[in-house]
């Protein structure tokens, strides 16, 4: 009789503080839940996503490199039809003597469509990735943009560093992005002016000249290129102001 | 005479219901991902049957024109899921509780009598451990689907600095869809497992909650 009487209390107390600890547990998650909510917003991301986004960003930025190449696809693959997604930046008219500003340090000059494709040209077949989540084969060629980096002798802070960051803007300077400095130096990313074999005379598509990098979302890759220039501070981009990955690496 | 039973050890009690808001914040970040590019559908010839998602289904939850605010939950709440799967997987074997779990070769086929029985078909239930044929099969499924879903979702996150892995998936556009079957797999496993667990009642409830269950001593 006895022994029945304890073991009855003894489940009575182990299930009373089994549930006083699920309930109290529970309040974990809701407390960080509206923690998180509760924080500033760092470019209309929440600090402490923000910050996750930046330390995903140091952990596999460095498995970025050279040897890491965006997979190629046979010609035949390539998209006869490419996908317009955006025209912010690309408005105005094109100016009749088009060139593109490039901004080095105290190294400031501008340079023509036609001294660039003086430079060797790179054809790229890959596969073109939007933030939305699509994405298609596309055919692309141009300069790569480490050649015009060594052409100009520009992007170097001094005789062993390069800037951290390269940055781009449209003429009218309404769309803009950033890249770090070893997604730049890539060996796929071009400064493309040819789509599908052909002079890209397509304004939506970023004529004279665009940016065409692999290694990260669709939006880095920037159409109609009105200025580069280097810094080691971030440059501002278009979508990350509005709460997007800055690095958006693939 | 009672008796105090235990059954689940307090590291499985933590593990499984730490899923439950990690998951459910992978699977509501990850709608305000797909949201974005929602081509999902169930076509058979030319009939489509159902869409992912219906527009009253985005409206209804909320969920329309926040990619970024999705990506960036999505890509943070990752961690704390990853981390909490690794640790259940790996304390199922320093606890040998895995024995209970995985499924024995006459599971596959007592896995039919257990669904018959549950169905109300069948009068006969197979004699059971902790688990019966048919949990063992699907809770081992689950794990498998969570570390698939791993996989996948680093395939999309990072196709190109893990291209390998892309590759073997099926490239890029299939380890999307591989990782959205795998989502709506588990929205499945959760809508059976809930039912079951109202099945089985109050008693076996709350031994996911007290750890013991209480059974009279023969």
């Amino acid at each position: 009789m006895k022994e029945e009487l304890t073991t009855d209390q003894q489940i009575r107390r182990k299930t009373i503080k089994a549930f006083v600890g699920f309930g109290l547990a529970s309040l974990v998650p809701i407390g960080v839940w509206k923690w998180i909510n509760s924080r500033p917003e760092l470019n209309n991301t929440l600090a402490p996503l923000r910050k996750t986004l930046e330390f995903n960003e140091r952990l596999t930025g460095k498995l970025l490199a050279d040897s890491h190449l965006a997979p190629t696809f046979p010609l035949s693959q390539a998209q006869k039809k490419v996908r317009v997604n955006g025209t912010e930046g690309l408005l105005s008219p094109i100016e009749a003597n088009y060139k593109v500003k490039i901004e080095s340090g105290n190294n400031i000059f501008e340079v023509s469509l036609d001294e660039l494709k003086a430079l060797p040209k790179q054809e790229i077949i890959f596969e073109f990735k939007c933030i939305e989540g699509w994405s298609q084969i596309q055919h692309w060629a141009g300069v790569r943009f480490v050649d015009v980096m060594n052409h100009y002798k520009i992007g170097q802070k001094d005789a062993d560093n390069l800037y951290k960051y390269v940055g781009m803007e449209t003429p009218d300077d309404k769309y803009y992005v950033g890249i770090d400095m070893p997604s730049a130096v890539h060996p796929q990313t071009i400064l493309a002016y040819e789509m599908n074999g052909k002079p890209l005379i397509d304004k939506k598509h970023g004529s004279p000249l665009r940016l065409i990098i692999p290694v990260k979302y669709g939006y880095k890759s920037l159409k109609r290129i009105g200025v580069i220039k280097f810094s080691d501070t971030r440059p501002k981009d278009y979508w990350a102001l509005f709460g997007y990955d800055y690095f958006a690496g693939l | 005479m009672k008796k105090i039973v235990h059954k689940h050890p307090l590291a499985i009690r933590w593990f499984h219901w730490l899923n439950f808001p990690l998951l459910f914040v992978m699977i509501w970040s990850g709608m305000l991902i797909y949201w974005a590019n929602d081509i999902y559908k169930i076509q058979v010839g030319k009939t489509v049957l159902f869409n992912f998602f219906p527009e009253s289904f985005y409206a209804f939850l909320g969920i329309s024109g926040q990619l970024a605010k999705g990506m960036a939950w999505h890509f943070a709440t990752m961690w704390l899921f990853t981390i909490n799967g690794i640790s259940y997987f790996l304390y199922t074997f320093i606890s040998g509780e895995w024995r209970l779990i995985i499924p024995e070769k006459k599971s596959f086929k007592e896995a039919w009598q257990v669904v018959l029985y549950d169905l109300g078909i069948s009068k006969v239930c197979p004699p059971q451990d902790k688990y019966n044929a048919a949990q063992r099969i699907v809770y081992t499924l689950v794990i498998v689907m969570g570390f698939g879903s791993i996989l996948t979702g680093w395939a999309i996150f990072r196709p190109i600095q893990l291209s390998q892995l892309t590759t073997i998936l099926g490239g890029y556009e299939a380890a999307r869809l591989e990782h959205f079957v795998l989502t709506i797999g588990f929205v499945l496993f959760f809508i059976v497992h809930i039912l079951q667990v109202i099945k089985a009642g109050w008693k076996n409830f709350q031994s996911i909650i007290t750890g013991f269950e209480v059974k009279e001593k023969s």
